[in-house]
């Protein structure tokens, strides 16, 4: 029997790792992350979740004792944020490029300095191109789900994952959250059985030297990997819903059906936008909503699929590439460029630093974009100066 | 004839790729022969990522896992509690990393999983420089040596790191200095770490030609020099606080006889020799002292027969 919990974020990713079974785990403490690993700490002392915890001195530690415990065949989990994850860096290369399926909760928090310890993306986003899948989430249910569809798809691509919600937001929130019978959570996601690990008597390098030759099959690979994974997100979505009652895909579609203009959103602001949209639907506006959930992979066709044909594209980014635009524009654009008629799409960027990004912005956004006729690279939402 | 008291077995293939005269290559042949076929190793960025071979070849015939340059003690918890997870409790996990990779940028996770006593043994095999990537001076290379960041107008002027001071201060059960030129006490000393459990730490005297700018046929020569000289004396010690020497030369020799064989040292003059002389002399003082501290005499301090 599944039962119901109040969860915040942090507490419903513990108990994803949890039913999820995982067996070292290895982290740091960073706010707003701390509460993810408290309690998983408690669960392996209380005997509850049978893993080892390595308590490390770093988080460059935490993701390197995660990527040599992979290497050895167990399925290890992290979590962190911010200052966290950049001090990873190095390492977050090295399990995608080791191809080891480790799931990472990533507590969105802003990068210092100036210090914050409140939600935008741009710690997360900075970890892009590293080879880890990135799963962005909307609520405290969709955080623990997403911890169990994480390894079920990391383990099939030999990827690592990023679960990733807002700080404080989700973080800090609470929500209930069911949380599935063990029997059931294991028959959808069954022990890890890696193809390669490191154990006695196996005589292999690796992860060693590759000369020019060898080293750019390696990154094929990879690529190949990340492809199909993106089937692997809509089927074991799917199955996860016949499952669980919960299905999830790629990217999620709420009024989308007749929608002209499309709002683009990525993270938890996506419950604030639904509620801009019903209000503007009241008012007669044939508006939508696109979540993009899954972002890397990219599900591109996904993406033009849902917004061809659409008159006009707002993208919310609660984060920047300096010199540049908010990056989910940039992801948007990029993908609907071979489209021969596109939407015209321009680019938000609010809540950075955690400044509230309210249901008024959101409809304001959709005046903006329905009457802009201009050419801009970045409309700012709520700067004062 | 001597009767040696090492192993046959041979777990470190020919065909690997370190230079001729490599103490770091000699090394892991001894450490392997020692540990068994049981074993489980990582290795971060040092020469060992090259001589092991590349990703077609492996010249070990045990698992090894690369990792990066900063990661070696922590990489081996991860792949202890990886290993225990997964059954294999018995099966030997350890470290393999340079004296940079050891002195100076590993040093963090290295005290974080000694402070722990992860049940590991980490491996430092120093050749007292950054070899891997051109012979530029690390926190171990010693007083007055050349390195290409230490020219020969500038050589290194501070002295080296005493990173065994350093574990010995986290109170870990084991910690031993070993050299390529006794292999019958390197092979015992490994041999007496895997037994033990919690964080043993192995220190390795391992000379380099090229680094070291001398002849590839003399690095045992040199090696020995090292100790028979006093500059890097064979030593254990358990649980932080008991010392023990485990060989003194029957006369120590004067460090310039070590010295003179290599090119590094080359531009030294009287005065300068002079004052290593004098910092060797000072840490084996407050060796003996330790020595002494522990067992109440020096007397029993061996001076084995072969060595003479
Ligand atoms: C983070 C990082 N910085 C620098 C390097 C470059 N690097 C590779 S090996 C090496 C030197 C290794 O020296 P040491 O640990 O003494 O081993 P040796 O090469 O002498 O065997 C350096 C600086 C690296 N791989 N990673
Ligand atoms: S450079 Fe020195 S340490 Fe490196 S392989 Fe050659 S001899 Fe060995």
């Amino acid at each position: 029997m599944s039962i119901k919990k109040v969860l915040t974020g942090n507490h419903a990713i513990s108990y994803g790792a949890m039913v999820s079974r995982v067996q070292v785990i290895s982290a740091y403490p960073i706010t707003p992350q701390t509460q993810v690993v408290e309690l998983l700490s408690e669960m392996v002392a209380d005997g509850i979740l049978d893993a080892i915890f390595v308590n490390v001195e770093s988080e460059h530690s935490a993701m390197s004792a995660c990527v040599s415990a992979s290497a050895a065949g167990a399925r290890a989990f992290t979590a962190t944020s911010a200052q966290g994850l950049a001090l990873m860096h190095e390492m977050l290369h090295w399990a995608a490029g080791a191809r080891l399926p480790i799931v990472l909760a990533e507590i969105n928090r802003a990068m210092a300095p100036p210090w914050s310890i409140w939600t935008d993306q741009n710690d997360s986003l900075s970890q892009r191109d590293t080879g880890w899948m990135q799963i962005y989430v909307e609520s405290n249910q969709e955080a623990f789900d997403s911890v169990i569809l994480a390894y079920k798809v990391a383990e099939q691509v030999y990827l690592p994952c990023m679960v990733v919600l807002d700080a404080f937001v989700l973080s800090h929130t609470s929500e209930p959250v069911e949380i599935y019978d063990q029997e059931k959570v294991d028959e959808f996601l069954p022990p890890y059985k890696p193809m390669v690990a490191i154990e006695p008597g196996k005589t292999f390098g690796y992860g060693a030297l590759a000369a020019p030759d060898t080293y750019m099959e390696f990154r094929y690979k990879m690529q190949k990997a990340m492809e199909k994974a993106i089937t692997l997100f809509e089927k074991e979505g799917k199955l996860f819903g016949e499952m669980f009652g919960r299905t999830y895909g790629l990217v999620e579609e709420y009024m989308m059906d007749d929608a002209d203009y499309v709002i683009v959103t990525v993270g938890a602001t996506t419950s604030t936008a639904r509620v801009a949209i019903q209000e503007l639907r009241k008012q007669g506006e044939k508006v939508g909503l696109l979540k993009l959930r899954v972002i890397r992979p990219f599900p591109f066709d996904k993406v033009r699929e849902v917004l061809k044909g659409r008159k006009k594209v707002a993208v919310l980014d609660r984060n920047i590439s300096f010199g540049h635009h908010g990056i989910f524009y940039q992801e948007i654009k990029s993908a609907l460029y071979p489209l021969k008629e596109r939407p015209q799409v321009y680019g938000y960027i609010a809540g950075l630093g955690g400044r509230d990004i309210t249901v008024k912005d959101f409809i304001d956004i959709y005046h903006d974009m329905k009457n802009r006729e201009d050419m801009v690279e970045i409309i700012w939402k709520g700067v004062k100066l | 004839m001597k009767n040696w008291n090492i192993p046959q077995d041979e777990l470190l293939y020919s065909g690997h790729a370190a230079c001729q005269g490599c103490g770091g290559a000699l090394a892991m042949r001894l450490a392997l022969k020692a540990i068994g076929e049981n074993a489980v190793a990582t290795i971060p960025a040092c020469c060992w990522t090259i001589i092991s071979g590349d990703v077609l070849y492996h010249a070990l015939k045990i698992p090894v896992f690369h990792t990066a340059f900063e990661t070696a003690a922590i990489s081996a918890t991860g792949l202890k509690a990886g290993l225990t997870m997964r059954g294999f409790k018995d099966t030997t996990v350890f470290a393999w990393a340079g004296d940079g990779g050891t002195f100076d940028i590993g040093i963090q996770a290295i005290s974080g999983a000694a402070e722990r006593n992860e049940d590991i043994i980490y491996f430092v095999y120093d050749n007292e420089a950054y070899m891997n990537t051109g012979i530029q001076r690390s926190s171990a290379t010693p007083w007055g040596a050349w390195t290409t960041t230490t020219p020969v107008k500038h050589p290194e002027d501070k002295p080296k790191k005493n990173i065994d001071e350093i574990l010995a201060a986290h109170k870990i059960p084991y910690l031993a200095t070993v050299n390529v030129a006794y292999p019958e006490d390197f092979i015992r000393k490994v041999k007496k770490a895997k037994e033990i459990k919690g964080f043993r730490f192995i220190h390795i005297f391992a000379p380099c030609p090229p680094g070291w700018k001398m002849p590839s046929d003399i690095s045992i020569q040199v090696a020995r020099l090292a100790t028979q000289t006093g500059v890097f004396p064979l030593y254990e010690v358990e649980n932080g606080k008991n010392y023990t020497i485990n060989y003194l030369p029957p006369k120590k020799l004067p460090v310039i006889e070590y010295l003179k064989l290599q090119g590094r040292f080359k531009h030294l003059n009287e005065s300068q020799v002079e004052y290593i002389q004098q910092m060797v002399d000072e840490n084996l003082e407050t060796l003996l002292k330790k020595h002494e501290l522990t067992h109440g005499t020096l007397e029993n301090i061996p001076r084995p027969e072969f060595y003479k």
